[in-house]
């Protein structure tokens, strides 16, 4: 069972029906007890980073979800729920977020006043590697975004993929151990965002 | 690199996909939920939805028929047409839906705008308009008089200064509909297209008028858009999304190309 992780933050519905046109067991849920107990765990999410925080703590999760990356179980953020796993982001006037991930979360800057914020649409993902997470998934494929803050990782061993947007080339996929975490929408993504989510679900969360 | 969208339009009256010119001789094209998986797996980066009788109507729209859609594509996709409260724009989020799209409702009722921003999220924002040429310069300097209901009713509301309120509002996403192109096969109205997409820093989508690929790559280079609305070209078979897109990857202009 997958446990997809409600926490008031945006509409859900477009990674529950992802995993039910695949055939994938999940389960929308705020309950500590179940996300702990949940054999993989996907963390989405759609909005901003300080309401966000602020729901998290108030259900009681945060520490719920480091204990669940702690322990091994396979982890997939999305989105908003990548970039809150950070230690810090700049929106809303500056948030200290989960901290499971050292770096920040920085907004975009744009100096050509063409470049639209947010970044909305298909951008590219440079590969580094491979990962069992996109097995079947070719270097340079592109993905859905909507997005106008973006993850900086200090340890550069956690970017597994890298899209340049407004003039940043940022880190649009973090990989390590059992966590993985996409700036993108794997669940608007067509087939290869679901390809992405069938990998996740047979994934034992090694690499 | 961010690629350029390439988003079909699919017209629905009666549960059928319809298409008209400037709104009126529609003839019916096929089924909805069948032709947005054919489009989501031809290569289409987004759909767009009009219910375009549930306003004249006076009913709400389709929330099944939303329902069906978002269980068998995986692509963003907004809806439009017969949302009158916040409630049934929840409802179409709910459904699967990634956009709501607002027009003659919005041009009535702007903080509408506002409210929706609040309540769903800016990025899920579309404000649709139908703008028509003008001569009336002294009313609408940009020379684009805002219409509603398709095309039946002017509002001396400027085009230019309507997107520009339209963001400020909270909308995340424009898309210039021009009367005068719309079924034409002639090509986008690119002076107004270019106008708000320069004088606006949220996505512009260009809409009406596309019969050629060389129209879209013109929205693209000359008017800046960031997305092309196409329906005709694609609807009557003529050409396929996968050629559209060579053509513009010709052009030089980045495209999804795997799907």
């Amino acid at each position: 069972m997958i446990a997809i992780v409600d926490y008031r933050a945006g509409n859900l519905t477009s990674v529950r029906l992802a995993l039910e046109h695949l055939g994938l067991p999940a389960h929308v849920t705020r309950e500590p007890r179940e996300i702990a107990a949940a054999e993989r765990v996907i963390f989405p999410g759609v909005g901003a980073a300080g309401s966000a925080m602020k729901n998290l703590a108030e259900l009681g999760l945060s520490e719920v979800l480091r204990g669940v990356v702690e322990r091994g179980t396979p982890f997939l953020g999305i989105c908003l729920g990548t970039q809150v796993i950070f230690e810090h982001s700049e929106e809303d006037g500056g948030v200290d977020c989960l901290s499971i991930v050292p770096g920040r979360v920085r907004k975009f800057t744009p100096s050509d006043p063409l470049c639209k914020i947010p970044q909305m649409g298909w951008n590219t993902i440079d590969l580094r590697g491979t990962h069992p997470l996109f097995e079947g998934i070719e270097n340079e494929s592109e993905f859905y975004f909507v997005h106008s803050y973006y993850p900086v990782p200090s340890d550069l061993s956690y970017i597994f993929a890298e899209t340049e947007y407004a003039g940043a080339r940022f880190a649009s996929v973090i990989a390590k151990g059992n966590l993985a975490a996409t700036q993108f929408h794997p669940e608007r993504s067509g087939r290869l965002g679901l390809r992405l989510l069938e990998n996740f679900s047979k994934w034992d969360g090694s690499c | 690199m961010l690629t350029k969208r390439i988003i079909p339009c699919l017209d629905i009256r009666n549960r059928k996909v319809t298409k008209g010119v400037r709104f009126q001789n529609n003839v019916d094209l096929g089924d909805p939920v069948e032709l947005a998986v054919a489009y989501s797996e031809g290569g289409a980066d987004e759909l767009v939805f009009y219910d375009i009788t549930a306003s004249a109507e006076e009913r709400p729209i389709d929330i099944d028929m939303v329902r069906e859609i978002g269980k068998v594509i995986h692509i963003p996709f907004a809806v439009g047409g017969g949302l009158h409260s916040i409630r049934d724009m929840y409802a179409v989020l709910d459904a699967g839906a990634e956009k709501v799209s607002v027009n003659s409702l919005a041009v009535k009722n702007p903080p509408i705008i506002a409210e929706m921003a609040r309540a769903l999220g800016r990025q899920n924002i579309v404000v649709g308009m139908d703008p028509v040429r003008t001569e009336d310069l002294r009313t609408c300097p940009s020379g684009y008089e805002i219409t509603v209901r398709g095309f039946r009713e002017r509002t001396g509301m400027d085009a230019l200064e309507w997107a520009k309120r339209a963001e400020e509002l909270g909308a995340g996403e424009i898309v210039v509909n021009s009367v005068d192109a719309d079924g034409t096969r002639a090509g986008y109205e690119l002076e107004l297209t270019r106008l708000i997409a320069t004088n606006t820093s949220i996505p512009t989508v260009a809409s009406g008028g596309a019969g050629a690929c060389q129209h879209i790559v013109d929205a693209f280079t000359r008017a800046h858009a960031d997305a092309a609305i196409v329906a005709s070209m694609v609807h009557t078979g003529e050409f396929t999304i996968a050629q559209i897109k060579d053509a513009l990857l010709q052009a030089g202009i980045p495209v999804r190309r795997r799907w």
